[in-house]
């Protein structure tokens, strides 16, 4: 089926979109400092660039420059590994992300996405439980209790919150139908009803998925296996220069793919308000050729589709700036007597709603 | 034992259901930090802006000259005696035939060093003065150094020089508008 044009396309389209997470994460770094700055009356980093926007670059020249440190007693192969998975499988859920429409040349049809699978939701499921091997492999590997410590909550965090998660993932899969991410998307555009957007369908289930968003990428208020305050720097105490680099910056790949995960599940992905009319008055109006109009919506989605992701990360950083880090005790019950019973009866919800033809 | 009638009994009440969801609070605080998004920052960035002095701002020291272009002061030793923080040292030195351009008395100072580290800027030595040769200008900081002898000022730098183009440049200094508005507030 795969033919070269087709792969090449694709390969482009990883290649295009390996580079735009990591350059967001970078700039994520320089928009957490502004951000928090601003939340708090300050003006943030202005020196390096104008408004300091060469700020990740001195940060990153800094990290590069600074010693390799390794613990004695460490795990010297473990050591290494655990921040490379962090960083490697963090790339990877950005893979089945369906980042635009059609794109049309001639006879061919190429998607904006990665690789399109009919198992893209359990694809991301899956990279992201992979996660936390990484810090895992890494909080066990320094040889240093609040090293371990902080892993042994981040394995318990996620895997608790993984729950509830998918559970209400369960909900949004009772209505499409599909495990597609590209499906899904596709079906909240039906008709031109972008009312249609699965938000509106599952309020609940977005708000269990955005709390357990908080939680698997281990953000304030969920920040538990880092936590400066109790565990020196929880899972990374032990990590120094480019190492430490790549689990702060896995953190920031990781808060992209969610909100982009968010995006497509609960907020219409690629389709954006009037899209059709906009499409149609294009070929009506203007006399465009159906491909380039289409072409044009897709880059018109593309970009609307990184509107929402950057207003979620805006959302992630303006949490982390607010409220203050739970509790363990709190961390474990929120997850295991609120979200996962509230999940369940999503589902018994939903089931419900869709037995009765609501939605 | 009962002090005053102030006391009150602190009631523990339940919590409603709105406080124990949780989410309202959050909106609340959420609601507060983004009116902070949007609000005035407190940063003044340094070198490109800077803070208005007060109008009786006590700065760095200027050792002043006369009509004439002489030195007037006479090393009598008056203001470090009233240094609060013994920042001041002086060697005293008699005047030489021919000299007499130079200082205004017979005796004046050969060395006159502050130590900008220990001053706290009070302004005692300028009304200590009985020659008015001290002054704390309102619209020049001894500026941060690198090393701690170079905060000791000697002549050279504290001396007003003769022309006003030959303003030190050590000290940190206002722009001419800053000055003017500051001459403005004063009068």
């Amino acid at each position: 089926m795969l033919e070269l044009p087709a792969l090449g396309w694709q390969s482009i389209v990883i290649f295009v979109v390996f580079a735009l997470s990591l350059l967001i994460a970078t700039y994520c770094t320089y928009a957490e400092r502004v951000i928090a700055a601003f939340l708090q009356d300050r003006v943030g980093p202005d020196r390096a660039g104008p408004y300091g926007l060469l700020q990740p670059l001195a940060d990153a020249v800094k990290m590069f420059t600074k010693e390799e440190f390794f613990p004695g007693g460490a795990n010297k192969v473990l050591f290494v590994v655990g921040p490379c998975l962090a960083m490697i499988t963090a790339l990877m859920s950005s893979a089945v992300i369906p980042f635009g429409n059609t794109m049309s040349f001639g006879n061919n049809a190429f998607f904006l996405q990665g690789i399109e699978v009919n198992i893209g939701m359990l694809w991301i499921f899956g990279v992201v439980s992979l996660g936390v091997y990484g810090v895992m492999i890494g909080g066990w590997a320094s040889n240093n209790k609040f090293s371990l410590l902080g892993a042994i909550r981040a394995a318990s965090q996620n895997i608790s919150y993984e729950l509830a998660m998918g559970m209400s993932l369960i909900a949004v899969l009772m209505i499409s139908g599909t495990l597609s991410l590209r499906e899904i998307t596709l079906q909240q555009s039906v008709a031109g009803e972008w009312q249609m957007w699965n938000i509106v369908k599952q309020p609940i289930g977005f708000l269990i998925f955005l709390v357990c968003a908080f939680a698997e990428t281990n953000r304030t208020p969920f920040d538990l296996p880092e936590c400066e305050t109790e565990l020196v720097g929880g899972y990374h105490t032990e990590y120094s220069s480019m190492k430490l680099g790549l689990y702060l910056f896995s953190e920031y790949v990781n808060i992209f793919v969610v909100s982009a995960v968010m995006s497509v599940l609960y907020f219409g992905g690629f389709n954006f308000p009037f899209q059709y009319e906009l499409r149609d008055w294009f070929i009506n109006s203007q006399s465009w050729e159906l491909n380039s109009a289409q072409n044009l919506i897709t880059l018109l989605g593309t970009v609307g589709l990184f509107l929402k992701i950057f207003a979620f990360i805006f959302f992630f950083m303006w949490i982390r700036w607010t409220l203050p880090r739970f509790r363990y005790d709190q961390l474990m019950r929120l997850g295991w007597t609120i979200l996962i019973p509230l999940a369940v009866f999503n589902i018994v919800l939903t089931g419900a709603l869709i037995l009765f033809g609501v939605i | 034992m009962q002090l005053t009638n102030r006391a009150k009994v602190l009631e523990k009440k339940p919590m409603t259901l709105a406080e124990r969801a949780y989410l309202p609070a959050i909106f609340q605080g959420l609601s507060i930090t983004m009116r902070h998004f949007f609000m005035k920052k407190a940063t003044v960035r340094y070198p490109e802006e800077v803070r208005p002095f007060s109008a009786f701002f006590r700065g760095l020291h200027v050792l002043k000259r006369d009509e004439q272009g002489r030195e007037r002061c006479t090393a009598c030793g008056l203001c470090a005696v009233s240094c609060p923080a013994e920042a001041i040292t002086m060697v005293a030195g008699e005047r030489k035939k021919g000299e007499e351009g130079l200082y205004r008395e017979e005796k004046y100072a050969i060395s006159y060093e502050i130590n900008m580290l220990r001053c706290i800027f009070c302004g005692l030595c300028e009304e200590a003065c009985p020659k008015a040769a001290i002054y704390l200008q309102a619209d020049k900081m001894a500026p941060p150094r690198y090393e701690r002898d170079e905060f000791i000022y000697g002549k050279d730098r504290l001396v007003e020089p003769v022309s006003p183009d030959e303003r030190s440049v050590r000290g940190i200094q206002l722009t001419p508008e800053q000055a003017d508005t500051l001459r403005a507030r004063i009068v």
